[in-house]
């Protein structure tokens, strides 16, 4: 019944043709999978791709329910501290279980909270839900410091992950924990991009573009939010998970705080809305662009940029550029690089002599 | 057996709570201010309130008398207001209104992040020559400082009030609010009113700032008060001041209660989620809080 509705320029042109799709993401697994191991540095492991790794997927996960399903969330960090939290209790208290099942009952756990506090959603729309999605934050980040049990009794309430072993072989290396991160992150991505594209993704944008007309072609509104809640937090509570446990390997509750929360929903907005390479795109921006922007700063003006005004800077130039791509490019860096793309391409056709005209230009 | 002191704690309690409320009324009509003439949930209302504080308290300490800098401090949240139509609403006219409430978190960023940029990241003390000693009223003991700031607030909603009903500009806001297109159609000029709306709440973050600035000291801090504002504009609906107020009275009595009653059994610290809670719990009831419109939906 949902097939008739006209999928949204957004999806449609996410990613132009299978064919083409299919070789760039060959292309970006086999450099991630051969060529980063060989020689990407110890440093751009741990300090660039890990972190990068772990974003990469809260943002997918938080795509999923504000880009495609509309449901706009200002707690996506509460839901890395359950997946972080939970991989760690179920590592320590049921240390029988291989990682993975850890990580996918971790996940599991962070969509059970997620729909509970999803349950605002059935009744709640727009600035109410999203402000009711703040409780979550404060909630989660609250109970986590305040029940010793949480932290196995860390009076903190920080935790130490222990090292990564699967079946037996140590993944203790950056360049394991890296291929660890790296399978998941993929293999997450991939489930989520088959999703939107099965009738519940349909359903999800049908729900986003008119809750009403969604309910009038018979799409069930409230199951619909909630499932989206739910693997939107599952998929969240794994990131929190590999942010743990590939990257910084000691977190504490106030690691997850608002901010968190933000930085995650500004990777979507930058990367652009309801698209998954956006996700990785927004991820890959706020990880390198404190990087640059402390490195431009030195050289610029020396001395007088401490971290002081490092931190400021950063703030007004990351919340210029929201507000400069919600007004100038709502679909984010994925449609900026697709317009270079098509560009590059047509120039490139003209060069080589064509006479046939760029079919998307 | 309840005792007559624990009777009189009780009531010390609740006149604390709904006054420390009236706090937070302060802050939140500010947003509804914006909310009701352009619909939009202006999330850079706590930083406008920072940087309020800050340019204030920078200013006296650079010397100017209490009046210039509040004079000069106004001055500037109305250019501040103005910058803001133009600079981000204009180009998001007509854009989804949860596309405007993103670019209210981006603004956020920038205004905290300019106003430590210029006038530096250290705490602040503000006095406003109003002293915080408890006073005995009736045998309750209330802070005097707390009754300035709930005078201040219902003077503050009494000239709002007046304001919509009796000026000129405030028919036209009241007229935005109801119908933006009607209101272009016999030639209101929307920009004008927005730029107008926002130097208005800029006022009110001034007030606020200078109030919370006083009690908390003028820090980077401040900012966060707009999260102890939404809950009460959840409850109150976001585009009622009289939902505002009475929203703060109930959020801040319930949460006082809670944490000297409730508190004590889970561990304290509850005061960061409490009030969403409450607020969450009477929207089940009230999905667009108490006082707020009702949304009638067209397909």
């Amino acid at each position: 019944m949902t097939t008739i509705l006209a999928l949204p320029e957004t999806s449609r042109r996410s990613l132009p043709r299978p064919s083409a799709a299919l070789i760039w993401l060959t292309l970006v697994l086999a450099v991630a999978y051969v060529a980063v191991p060989l020689f990407a540095s110890r440093y751009v492991i741990e300090a660039l791709l890990l972190p990068f790794l772990a974003l990469s997927l809260a943002a997918v996960g938080l795509n999923l329910l504000t880009g495609y399903a509309g449901q706009l969330s200002l707690g996506s960090a509460a839901f890395m501290a359950v997946g972080a939290f939970a991989a760690y209790n179920f590592n320590l208290r049921l240390g029988f279980l291989p990682l993975p099942v850890s990580f996918v009952l971790a996940g599991l756990t962070a969509a059970l909270v997620g729909v509970v506090f999803g349950l605002p959603s059935l009744r709640l729309r727009g600035f109410y839900l999203a402000v009711s999605t703040l409780a979550a934050q404060f909630f989660v980040q609250w109970a986590l410091s305040k029940f010793g049990w949480f932290s196995n009794n860390n009076p903190s309430g920080v935790i130490s992950v222990p090292r990564l072993q699967l079946a037996g072989f140590s993944l203790d290396t950056p360049t394991g924990r890296y291929l660890f991160s790296l399978t998941i992150v993929t293999l997450l991505s991939l489930f989520v991009w088959r999703l939107t594209r099965s009738a519940s993704g349909r359903a999800f944008l049908a729900v986003r573009d008119g809750e009403t007309a969604a309910r009038a072609i018979g799409i069930p509104v409230p199951q619909t939010k909630l499932l989206a809640f739910a693997v939107s937090s599952f998929v969240i509570g794994v990131a929190g998970a590999l942010w743990a446990f590939t990257y910084l390997r000691t977190v504490e509750p106030a690691g997850f705080n608002l901010d968190r929360s933000f930085q995650i929903l500004f990777m979507v907005i930058i990367g652009g809305l309801a698209t998954i390479r956006g996700a990785f795109l927004g991820a890959a921006f706020i990880v390198i662009f404190p990087l640059l922007l402390a490195r431009a700063g030195a050289f610029l003006f020396g001395g007088i940029f401490d971290s002081g005004v490092l931190d400021m800077t950063q703030r007004i130039v990351i919340g210029a550029l929201v507000i400069l791509f919600l007004i100038a490019e709502p679909r984010g860096l994925a449609a900026l690089l697709d317009r270079i793309g098509a560009r590059l391409s047509a120039t490139a056709a003209r060069l080589a002599g064509s006479s046939s005209p760029s079919p998307r230009s | 057996m309840m005792d007559w002191h624990e009777v009189l704690f009780f009531f010390e309690v609740l006149v604390g709570g709904l006054l420390a409320g009236l706090m937070y009324s302060l802050v939140a009509i500010g947003f509804v201010l914006i909310y009701k003439t352009s619909g939009v949930l202006n999330f850079a209302q706590g930083a406008m309130l920072l940087f309020a504080a800050l340019t204030f308290v920078s200013l006296v300490n650079y010397g100017a008398p209490f009046l210039l800098a509040f004079v000069a401090t106004f001055a500037i949240m109305i250019g501040l207001g103005f910058a803001i139509e133009r600079t981000v609403l204009r180009p998001l006219v007509n854009r989804p209104p949860i596309t405007l409430f993103m670019a209210t978190l981006g603004l956020a960023y920038v205004i905290e992040g300019a106003a430590q940029l210029l006038w530096g990241t250290q705490v602040h003390r503000l006095d406003l020559g109003i002293s915080d000693k408890p006073m005995e009223i009736a045998g309750l003991l209330i802070s005097s400082f707390d009754l300035v700031a709930a005078a201040v607030a219902f003077g503050l909603v009494a000239a709002l009030g007046a304001f919509f009903t009796r000026t000129r500009i405030g028919l036209a806001f009241r007229a935005v609010a109801d119908d933006q297109f009607a209101a272009l159609a016999v030639g209101l000029r929307l920009p004008r009113i927005w730029a107008t709306v926002w130097a208005a709440a800029g006022f009110v973050a001034l007030v606020a700032g200078l109030l919370w600035g006083a009690r908390l000291g003028v820090q980077f801090s401040l900012s966060i008060i707009v999260l102890k504002a939404l809950p009460v504009l959840l409850l109150g609906g976001f585009d009622s001041i009289l939902g505002a107020v009475v929203g703060g009275l109930i959020i801040g009595a319930s949460e006082k209660l809670a944490e000297v009653y409730l508190g004590p059994y889970v561990g304290g610290g509850i005061e960061s989620w409490f009030a969403y809670v409450v607020a969450l719990l009477f929207l089940l009831v009230r999905p667009s809080g108490l006082f707020g419109q009702k949304i009638v939906e067209r397909v």
